[in-house]
């Protein structure tokens, strides 16, 4: 066992205190009055890349830089890309031109890229309007659930007290409706003024925003408590420029994945009402051409160019939306981050 | 209770601060079904240029009585008064105009600040609400006197984030945004509580130097040394209930209330060992118990068994400037005639 | 000597790099001694109790040897020290309050943390029963759920339940900075008591009150930026304390019967060093009225009386 080696014969007698320059300390128990001079400055070294930076350019760095982030990005923005030019090179009418041969694989001859349907439709431009629909399906419908999300999670949370109550009686009411089922009789009574995507996708909308405020509701409640909230009242903000100034940059990065969230969850339910037959009647979208599929039991016949590229569609945007939102995660809460 | 504090002897000084018989009760459970009383028909007075020190345990309800005066929590019952008007009921452009005067630091510093904004960001709300027409220059230099005031360095605590700086720097540079307001009085909610020791005296210090601008402190804590220090008067809370108040050095050196006792007992001293503490304060045997909790054996400490203050408890005046909460029985033996003002 | 440090170093992991949090702290603690541990925030002594029991997260074991009664303790090995923890040493987190499982009983939560331990809870239950008595706690209290106790409730039946086993050392880490006045007198206390019964031999009680220290610990050692200031009985840290920091600190320290207008105390200017590169020499030169040329070299930590430690070169 190691010894601390102990120095020889420097033992002070207990209480003088040797010689110190600029005195001003008494030998007094309990009594050491000391005179300082302020030490000089010392220039404050960065402690790391990220240390001055600001929080959003700290994001962003890292942001760039989180492999699941950009993968899910890109595939979102590569859909994307195809929807917007996609158009351009349909020619052919998706609903009503049945010049094509029919049921006939993927060829570049008269630009039929993703070949036919048994009636001789055109998939590659069925494929592209449904694009289309699906991201304004999701635009819309996750725009307005996060709308009514975010407005009444932040009233509920912030306010507290009896709006408090009321609100979260509506949330859960509206969470308690079997979405479906409300979709679906919604859908049955309104089949013929259902035109386009933009109907349903307020229905959804209108229907899916509870998660969202209960979960918004709990952060604005944890925030409201803190201090700085306190103190923005007593420089005089108004509520609602707190919520806004103080509160919602806070959450930025909830409300974010919030939305994507709600844009997946828009596009599932769409295509799932639409495969059952609940969808617009006047176009074509992803839900649609699977069950048409389905049905032309295009499985069975091996006609995999008209079920596997809406089905893959959804599948990749969805995934790489979902994917998109665990790389934020990492970017926004620095404790998932590598070190 | 406003009898004895308002009269000749003190210096005839208008009060700045003034609660009367002031009371707070929260509703508990769905729909507000249950009642908890957090503060009880408290009532004191601040004048310019003084600091109370407002000491309790926690539950005492001396940080509810803070967020009353600052208007951040509704009262229940009373008045609380500032320059002679009362400000319960200020509304809008009242209400700013009250923070002008009156404004509040809290206990942990890094939330007082919002994280993802610099830290200076606080002077620039306090502009855009109350200075909106100033010239950028003008700002800068009355930044720069609020900053000397606290003893800052501009360089050193301006345009940096919260992380960036320590504890004490985020103390004074809330007071430093208080005092440009050039407010008259200051709610000190456990400020330094959450600083380190070497720090705390520097923040103390600067407290006790403002006070000779006329700015009148009101100083929440539940740490007995650090009222000691730097106020004029204290008042002890215990549940809600003003149990001793006074001239400071008359409540440490005189202590009457039991409570008050207590706390003295068993605040750790830097010299005096706990013994000779509690031997020179003679906790009397013949104190209270609250039977019930001690049978239980869930007490803390003495503090909890002893029992609370009746209902029917009245303040007396034991010596000029000394305030302390007797039962009636006890009040009668000591001035029959000062058992004036029944104050529940 | 129940316990002995030598050179301790424990640095912590940052993106930045090393944090030289424990920079070779050597000292030892005696059987029956109560050792208080005391600096302002960043010094290190909460990571000194963490090394010397549960080395675990970023920490990251450099050198030094730490050694209880005869042998020396793994501390750079977290599954080999599972041997040790609640039987040879023990310890009281920072947090122990509330970091009490909300959804168990106290008496189902001693009972799963000794099953783990391998030892038959059934045997130390009239025990268990028996320590809590003596704190002030009922029986009933097994029975009940954390949210049911109070603060000091709670600390105490984590303080019974941590030297069930009647460890050799106890590190109790801020044990009485979450809690009232009177309740942290009662638990300061029980520590004495718990020295004086037995239960354990001796103990490392962490804060940053020295004033609570005064009153319970037999020594006190007083850290700063990483390494050791001085160690000396808790009389003489605060009447008469050697090094520079520790006479600025106690001569900061406000107490009753001391006011403004009497005697104005004085801080101390400037932070401590950061200790991601820290400063060459002895860490509080930048700070001390008292630096010179020779303050460029690292002061030892040594004996300048008996029973005296100090690292500062006008003292030694």
């Amino acid at each position: 066992m190691k010894k601390r080696a102990k120095p020889e014969g420097k033992a002070a007698a207990i209480g003088t205190d040797a010689a110190l320059p600029e005195s001003g300390i008494s030998t007094e128990p309990g009594v050491t009055h000391i005179e300082q001079t302020p030490p000089e400055k010392k220039p404050v070294k960065a402690l790391s890349k990220t240390a001055n930076m600001g929080a959003l350019r700290e994001m962003l760095y890292f942001a760039f830089r989180n492999p699941k982030l950009l993968i899910g990005l890109g595939v979102v923005v590569f859909f994307l890309l195809v929807a917007l030019i996609g158009p351009h090179f349909a020619i052919h009418d998706p609903i009503y031109n049945i010049d094509g041969p029919p049921h006939h694989g993927p060829m570049l001859h008269h630009h039929y890229f993703l070949g036919t349907t048994p009636e001789g439709l055109d998939v590659f431009s069925q494929f592209v309007i449904s694009l289309r629909l699906a991201f304004v399906v999701g635009l819309i419908g996750g725009g307005v659930a996060a709308v009514i999300g975010t407005v009444v999670g932040f009233t509920a949370g912030y306010k507290g007290g009896i709006v408090d109550e009321v609100l979260n009686m509506i949330t859960n009411i509206v969470l308690c409706i079997p979405v479906f089922c409300l979709l679906i009789v919604i859908a049955s009574f309104a089949r013929n003024s259902i035109k386009g995507v933009v109907p349903e996708a307020l229905i959804i909308g209108l229907v899916t925003w509870p998660w969202a405020a209960r979960a918004l509701r709990s952060q604005t409640f944890s925030l409201s408590s803190r201090e700085f909230v306190s103190l923005a009242r007593l420089s005089g903000e108004s509520s609602w420029k707190i919520i806004f100034k103080e509160i919602a940059p806070n959450v930025s990065s909830y409300l974010f994945m919030m939305f994507i969230l709600l844009f997946g969850g828009a596009i599932l339910t769409a295509s799932t009402l639409d495969f059952i037959g609940l969808g617009p009647g006047n176009t074509i979208t992803f839900g649609q051409m699977m069950q048409n599929a389905f049905s032309g039991s295009a499985l069975l016949l091996g006609y995999w160019w008209w079920f596997i590229p809406p089905g893959l569609a959804i599948t990749l945007i969805v995934g790489g939306a979902y994917f998109m939102n665990v790389g934020l995660d990492e970017v926004f809460n620095p404790r998932l981050r590598e070190m | 209770m406003s009898g004895p504090q308002n009269d000749a002897r003190d210096n005839g000084e208008a009060g700045l601060l003034k609660l009367d018989h002031v009371t707070k009760v929260y509703s508990t459970g769905t729909f507000g079904g249950g009642q908890l009383t957090a503060v009880r028909d408290v009532s004191f007075e601040v004048k310019p240029g003084e600091v109370m020190s407002v000491i309790g345990e926690s539950g005492s309800g001396k940080s509810t009585i803070g967020k009353m005066i600052l208007r951040l929590s509704p009262i229940s019952n009373g008045t609380i008064s500032f320059d002679g008007t009362d400000v319960s009921t200020l509304k809008r452009r009242a209400l700013k105009e009250y923070r002008r005067d009156v404004q509040g630091v809290f206990q942990d510093p890094f939330s007082s600040y919002n994280p993802i904004f610099k830290a200076d960001r606080v002077f620039a709300m306090v502009k855009s609400e109350f200075f909106p027409g100033t010239s950028g220059p003008e700002w800068r230099n009355k930044i720069g006197l609020a900053l000397e005031a606290v003893t800052l360095d501009p360089t050193q605590v301006l345009h940096k984030y919260p992380h960036q700086l320590s504890g004490g720097q985020l103390q004074r540079l809330l007071i430093a945004r208080a005092l440009l307001l050039d407010i008259r009085f200051l709610v000190a909610d456990e400020i330094i509580s959450m600083l380190d020791a070497s720090t705390r005296i520097d923040v103390l210090n600067l407290l006790a130097d403002l006070k000779g601008r006329g700015l009148g402190i009101m100083f929440i804590t539940h740490d007995l040394s650090l009222g000691n220090y730097i106020s004029e008067k204290t008042v002890i809370l215990r549940r809600g209930l003003i149990v001793e108040m006074g001239e400071t050095q008359k409540v440490f050196g005189n202590p009457t209330h039991p409570y008050t006792k207590m706390l003295l007992a068993s605040v750790p001293q830097l010299h005096h060992k706990w013994e000779e503490i509690a031997e020179g304060l003679k906790v009397p045997d013949s104190v209270v118990i609250d039977k019930e909790a001690a049978a239980k054996k869930t007490y803390e400490t003495v503090s909890e068994i002893l029992a609370p203050d009746a209902d029917d408890s009245v303040i007396v005046e034991t010596e000029p400037n000394h305030l302390v909460r007797f039962s009636p029985e006890e009040a009668r033996e000591i001035e029959p005639a000062a058992v004036a003002g029944k104050t529940e | 000597m129940n316990l002995e440090v030598e050179n301790l170093r424990v640095y912590y992991r940052t993106l930045a790099g090393d944090v030289q949090a424990l920079d070779g702290v050597t000292f030892g603690v005696d059987d029956g001694e109560i050792m208080g541990l005391a600096g302002e925030s960043g010094c290190g002594k909460s990571t000194l109790g963490n090394a010397i029991i549960s080395l675990t997260g970023r920490m990251k074991y450099i050198e030094g040897s730490v050694t209880l009664g005869s042998a020396e303790l793994p501390i750079w090995d977290f599954d080999e020290m599972n041997h040790h923890r609640f039987n040879d040493l023990s310890i009281i987190p920072q947090y122990a309050m509330s970091a009490m499982n909300p959804t168990r009983k106290i008496g189902k939560m001693v009972g799963e943390l000794l099953d783990s331990k391998g030892v038959r809870h059934k045997e130390y239950t009239p025990e268990l029963k028996r320590r809590f008595e003596l704190v002030g706690l009922s029986q009933d209290v097994l029975n009940m759920y954390p949210i049911e106790l109070s603060g000091g409730m709670k600390q105490r039946a984590v303080m019974v339940i941590s030297t069930l086993l009647d460890p050799s050392l106890l590190i109790a880490d801020e044990i009485t900075s979450a809690l009232d006045v009177s309740t942290q007198k009662a638990v300061a206390e029980m520590l004495v008591e718990f020295r004086e019964r037995g239960f354990v031999k001796s103990m490392i009680v962490i804060t940053h009150d020295i004033s609570i220290l005064y009153q319970v610990a037999d020594t006190i050692l007083v850290m700063y930026a990483g390494k050791l200031a001085e160690k000396a009985p808790a009389d003489t840290i605060i009447n008469s304390p050697r090094h520079p920091y520790t006479r600025l600190l106690i001569s900061s320290l406000p107490e009753v019967g001391v006011t403004y207008t009497g005697k104005r105390l004085t801080g101390i200017a400037g932070t401590p060093p950061a200790l991601l590169n820290p400063p060459e020499g002895c860490r509080f030169r930048d700070r001390c009225p008292f630096a010179y040329e020779k303050c460029l070299e690292e002061p030892p930590f040594v004996e300048i009386a008996p029973g005296h430690q100090t690292a500062c070169w006008k003292e030694i």
